[in-house]
């Protein structure tokens, strides 16, 4: 076989004098590294620095270095788009990738700073006084409707009041990612954190395995393009239903689960044929245009019983007008998803160079819909990197009614960011259907570690809150007077709504 | 609640007492009070009122609102004008008199009272609008009203309305509340209603028209306290076309009554629960009709809760409504004497008032107090048609809220 | 009553208060201070001038919403008699003296209080003991929000609070130390609870025994509810006694009781919470 340009790009380091000659290493890593031959032989262009031998190995004798071999200077021409460059023309291939956009386009949240109260009004202690999270997810009526209850006091009018929406007991939840993407026990892990946390999980397309149905209520169904798993029972289970049309991390293309990930399970819950491709087309092949969208909203409304219908969209340039139609088009939610948003597989030019960041798309969406009066009528989902209740307290603070984790309750689950989902080997045993890896992860173990992480974000959030003077998550819901922008220039402060530090 | 604790450490009482005293400072401080039964009470109870709490201001706004002084011109809309200058009276007198019928237009009497300086003219007129007017326009005398003030505040430099309703009047300026009231004869006025403000703005310069209250047609809205909430709230009501430009929490506590109770016809409890939401951990204790009640009131008015410190005192044509943050970080205290209910920051001012109380009480944190004069409406602008927009423009008189609503009047 | 219009016009401004010294009358070492009309500057100087001139009964008549009565006083034996509604921050930082008001008393009283005794012929309003160190606040009737508010004990000093009727939320809040009685006899509010909602919410030291009732729900997380056991009525009952001869009551009937002893589970509730970066 012709040499291949392109070098490792790790360095696997092992200590000899401490390694125990276990062979440990050879066991955990997925991606087959490791020969063993009296002692662990590792194979750097293997390599994916997931540090899953470094994290099991008894004798911490090993370290992944960065193989940092010198090229001549040259900005334009990154070491990433030359080695793109030799693999393509080694493979003829689409450069595939996973997990987020990495490349350092600006970070728009780490340029955002939140407000605290001095003096003229209080600061709340969140711990000891009520500091309320609990967040309705759903369309509401612009107006309550009460009439008299007869005895003096007033009840709701029929139909005047809010129906059909979810209670979030924090406005953080899981974002989608379908099994067949991940594991069945990475989705028991997140449905058993979402009915402890009382918050949802999110099927993506894989549809709902059996073993969820005890926490169906507190699980959105996806219905994407490959129309997986779905049929009116399943429709009746789950809490809510979500027409996937794009995701951050890929706007406008289609996905691709390949037939070998397709095992018993995987064909039994997107009730497909065991072995055979399953193929998301880009668009939903119902839906060429917003018109198409109500008819599909309306269809999974009346099959499921009038649940609540969210729509799913990449955060792309027309956001604000897009989501005004899926308002419009009668959606309880937009899920806003935006370009640093995680996948399981995606060319790398389109994950790295298609969408705008969330922040933004927050913003202009829930200014549009204010402008257009229709603000109440649907809830808004952000996604596509929440990193941190930071994060979180911003987007909300943009709009956002909820935030979705994807990546972050990954990294719960054990995740590096080594960005090789697609390869179906994860070491970790997350986005792999490998019954040696995936048993890797205990549901139990799992659950509690996302219960750990938003517990902990959740409680951030009530300390931001108490700093800023209100003891409800509503009152930081779009209120951007909150924010100061450092350093962002005028055009991006006036679509953000955020005036600079300072001002 | 901000003092000097050194001085009371190195404390001299000699050299104390023979000095002048200085401010303590210490907040906004409010009063409202109403007789049920319609029976009127002398302006000088709502100055003694305010008197007694003068440190929870800083001299810079003081103000009243009377309900039921004016019975001789109770059909009439009465305003109360502030002019910077004749050319402002006489192009404001304009606009008036090309389609109100003027019964009265007088200076507002005063007289002259030790630190009150810069006073604007102060003018009153008790008028209606030609009928045929309103019939060409095809609006109630309400909203031509509204509009006429909108339109005066924002298009005449140098003119505001303090107030504009029927059978009320609003007495507003820099000062001490007790220093304003009596610049403004208050204890000659009788009423069956009245609210009082001392202000203590940090970063506001005191202006006339600035003073609380602030009124739409015959409300007047007094407040204590800095909401922390208000950028949601601000753009909540921009959503419903109401323009916040004043940056203050009372302009935006006027609109959100405006929207909740003429647009949205809540019952004023109910909007009062709206703005101090009950705790979801109470409200889930409820019985299941109030607790859907209540869900639906919060999940769909989340963003206009007020969320913060604050006492609030609404006074209507009809009585008066004071309520409390939902967790109680500013002061309200209540008291009923015989048929007279009333609310201040301090019971002091209570005491200041009412000899000998039935009962004097703190309200809970979120639960309205309501005075309704026997035989009167509820808080409703029942004729009041207009657009938010042309609320925001009445209320504040400023340019930004009017652009688009004196586009449409003209 | 309410006073109807006055035909004749009043002098000049009418003044809350004005800022001119009291009359007072001196009997030995008692005097009588009329602060009707008075600011509270003035009212404060004659009570200190008065005391290190040797008086240790002050009373106060005429008193409306006078600000800081007995603030900073250090003077053990000292006593003030309040006629009136007693303003904001009553007794704050006082160390040794007694202030006994015959009528209600506004917010803040015993504020960061040393020792001493307050008794309130009345109500009391919200933030009543905050940060108290020592001494002791008896209440005849209702008190306000976040009364007991991170009372504190220290070495010796162990502040007490008792209030005779109901109280609203954050009754006892971030209590570190010291004891908080709620007895519910004397209230305005029959139907209500005795107690509002996060009661004891962050207390990690010190107990309150409530008379009657508590919920779980009424409480923060921090703190456990159980019947109020032999030893905590021998705490009790001196202070019940003392409450009850204060206020002319039965000391008696109140301990029939029954009480509920309300304490922190942990003096460090929070440990868990954090993880170090």
């Amino acid at each position: 076989m012709q040499q291949t340009f392109v070098q490792p790009e790790f360095r696997v380091r092992i200590d000899y004098d401490k390694c125990h000659k276990c062979g440990r290493c050879v066991q955990q890593c997925g991606w087959g590294v490791y020969d063993f031959a009296e002692r662990p032989i590792p194979h750097d262009e293997k390599c994916r620095a997931c540090h899953r031998c470094v994290t099991y190995c008894p004798a911490h004798c090993i370290t992944i270095e960065k193989n940092a071999l010198a090229f001549r200077e040259n900005d334009n021409w990154s070491t990433n788009l030359v080695k793109g460059v030799w693999k393509q023309a080694d493979t003829g291939g689409v450069l595939l990738t996973s997990m987020g956009n990495p490349r350092p386009y600006e970070r728009i949240f780490d340029k955002l700073v939140l407000d605290a109260c001095q003096v003229t009004n209080p600061s709340i202690d969140p711990l000891r006084e009520p500091m309320e999270l609990r967040t309705y997810l759903g369309r509401k009526p612009d107006a309550v409707q009460v009439e008299s209850d007869g005895n003096g006091g007033f009840r709701l009018a029929e139909g005047g009041g809010m129906t059909n929406n979810l209670k979030l007991d924090t406005p953080i939840i899981f974002s989608p990612m379908s099994y067949g993407s991940v594991s069945l026990n990475v989705h028991r892990s997140l449905a058993m954190a979402a009915e402890r946390l009382g918050i949802l999980m999110n099927t993506g397309e894989g549809g709902l395995h059996e073993d969820l149905y005890p926490y169906q209520d507190h699980a959105i169904l996806q219905v994407a393009s490959g129309r997986f798993g779905l049929n009116p029972e399943v429709l009746g289970r789950a809490a809510a239903l979500e027409i996937k049309i794009g995701q951050g991390a890929k706007p406008g293309i289609g996905g691709h689960l390949p037939g070998e990930k397709i095992d018993r399970e995987v064909s039994a819950t997107r009730m497909i044929p065991q072995g055979s491709d399953a193929i998301s087309p880009a668009p939903h092949h119902d839906i060429y245009s917003i018109e198409d969208l109500r008819q599909l909203i309306y269809a999974i409304k009346e099959a499921s019983g009038y649940k609540p219908v969210g729509v799913k969209i990449a955060a792309v340039h027309n956001v604000a007008a897009i989501a005004s139609g899926i308002v419009r088009a009668g959606a309880d939610y937009v899920y806003l998803d935006g370009f640093r948003g995680g996948t399981g597989a995606a060319p790398a030019v389109i994950r790295d160079h298609i969408g705008i960041p969330v922040e933004v798309a927050i913003a202009a969406v829930d200014q549009r819909l204010r402008d257009e009066g229709i603000r109440n009528q649907a809830s808004i989902i952000a996604a596509g990197s929440i990193r941190s209740s930071a994060d979180a307290a911003k987007a909300i603070a943009l709009g956002a009614d909820v935030v979705a984790i994807g990546t972050a309750a990954l990294l719960a689950l054990g995740c590096h960011l080594c960005q090789s989902c697609h390869t179906g080997k994860c070491s970790w045993g997350i986005t792999t259907q490998k019954p040696e890896l995936t048993r890797r992860i205990d549901p139990e173990w799992g659950a509690e570690r996302l219960t750990n992480l938003v517990h902990a974000w959740s409680h951030e959030l009530q300390e931001i809150l108490g700093a800023l003077g209100v003891n409800a998550v509503e009152s930081l819901r779009g209120s951007r007077e909150r924010l100061r922008s450092i350093g962002l220039d005028e055009h991006t402060c006036r679509v953000l709504g955020v005036k600079p530090a300072g001002m | 609640m901000a003092y000097d604790l050194e001085r009371y450490d190195t404390f001299d009482v000699t050299r104390y007492r023979d000095e002048s005293p200085f401010k303590i400072h210490g907040g906004c401080g409010l009063m409202g009070i109403c007789d049920e039964s319609g029976a009127l009470m002398s302006g000088d109870v709502a100055i003694r009122a305010m008197a007694v709490q003068r440190d929870r201001g800083n001299g810079l706004g003081g103000g009243f609102a009377g309900y039921g002084i004016y019975p001789e011109f109770a059909e009439l809309f009465a305003f109360h004008m502030m002019f910077h200058d004749m050319r402002a009276k006489e192009e404001a007198e304009a606009l008036l008199a090309a389609s109100f019928a003027i019964e009265v237009a007088e200076p507002m009497p005063t007289r002259p009272v030790k630190g009150i300086t810069d006073a604007p003219l102060l003018w009153r007129y008790f008028l209606a609008p030609h009928p045929e007017v309103l019939e060409e326009r095809e609006m109630s005398a309400e909203d031509y009203v509204v509009q006429m003030v909108m339109n005066i505040n924002a298009r005449v430099d140098g003119a505001f309305v303090a107030s504009s309703g029927k059978n009320m009047g609003a007495f507003k300026g820099v000062g001490y509340p007790e220093e304003i009231g009596h610049y403004f004869r208050l204890e000659e006025y009788e009423g069956h209603t009245w609210v009082g403000h001392n202000r203590f703005p940090t970063n506001t310069p005191g202006w006339w028209g600035g003073a609380h209250p602030f009124t739409l047609l015959d409300w007047s809205i007094v407040h204590n306290g800095e909401i922390s909430s208000y950028g949601i709230n601000a753009r909540y009501l921009e959503q419903f076309g109401y323009t916040c430009s004043l940056g203050t929490d009372t302009e935006v506590a006027a609109y959100l009554f405006d929207l909740l109770l003429r647009r949205h016809k809540l019952p004023v409890e109910l909007a009062c629960k709206a703005l101090a939401a009950p705790l979801w951990s109470d409200i889930d204790r409820m019985s299941a009709d109030d607790a859907a009640l209540m869900r639906s009131l919060r999940a769909v008015y989340g963003p206009g809760m007020l969320n913060g410190p604050f006492a609030i005192v609404l006074g209507f044509n009809g009585g008066m409504v004071a309520l409390n943050d939902r967790i109680k970080l500013r002061p309200l205290v209540a008291a009923r004497s015989g048929s007279t209910l009333m609310v201040a920051s301090e019971e002091a001012a209570i005491r200041a008032v009412m000899t000998a109380p039935d009962v004097v009480w703190a309200p809970k944190a979120g639960e309205p107090v309501i005075g309704r004069v026997a035989g009167m409406e509820s808080p409703v602008h029942s004729q009041l048609h207009l657009g938010a927009a042309e609320i925001s423009c009445a209320v504040t008189g400023t340019d930004v809220s009017c652009e688009e609503s004196l586009e449409v009047a003209v | 009553m309410i006073k109807a219009a006055v035909s004749v016009p009043p002098a000049g401004v009418i003044e809350g208060y004005r800022q001119v010294a009291p009359v007072i009358e001196r009997e030995g070492d008692a005097a009588t201070v009329d602060t009707t009309g008075v600011y509270f500057q003035q009212l404060n100087d004659a009570i200190r001038r008065l005391v290190a001139d040797g008086v240790t009964t002050v009373r106060v008549t005429g008193a409306n919403g006078q600000r800081y009565i007995g603030a900073g006083l250090r003077v053990p034996g000292v006593r003030i008699e309040v006629h009136g509604t007693a303003g904001n921050d009553t007794a704050m930082f006082m160390d040794g003296a007694e202030v006994e008001v015959f009528g209600n008393a506004q917010d803040g009283v015993g504020n960061t209080m040393s020792s001493g005794r307050v008794i309130v012929h009345g109500d009391a309003g919200d933030v009543l003991g905050y940060g108290m160190r020592g001494g002791r606040v008896f209440v005849q009737g209702d008190v306000g929000y976040r009364v007991g508010i991170h009372m504190k004990a220290y070495e010796k000093h162990v502040p007490v609070v008792v209030c005779g009727g109901k109280a609203r939320d954050f009754f006892g809040e971030y209590m570190a130390g010291g004891v908080l009685v709620l007895l519910g006899v004397n209230t305005h509010f029959p139907e209500q609870p005795l107690v509002g909602g996060f009661t004891g919410a962050g207390m990690h030291g010190g107990v309150m025994y409530v008379r009657g009732t508590v919920e779980p729900w009424q409480c923060g997380a921090e703190v456990g509810i159980t019947e109020a056991c032999e030893e905590d009525l021998g705490v009790l009952r001196p202070l019940v006694e003392e409450y009850a001869e204060a206020f002319g009551e039965d000391a008696e009937a109140i301990m029939d009781g029954p009480f509920v002893r309300i304490a922190p589970v942990s003096h460090r509730p929070y440990a868990k919470l954090y993880a170090s970066m």
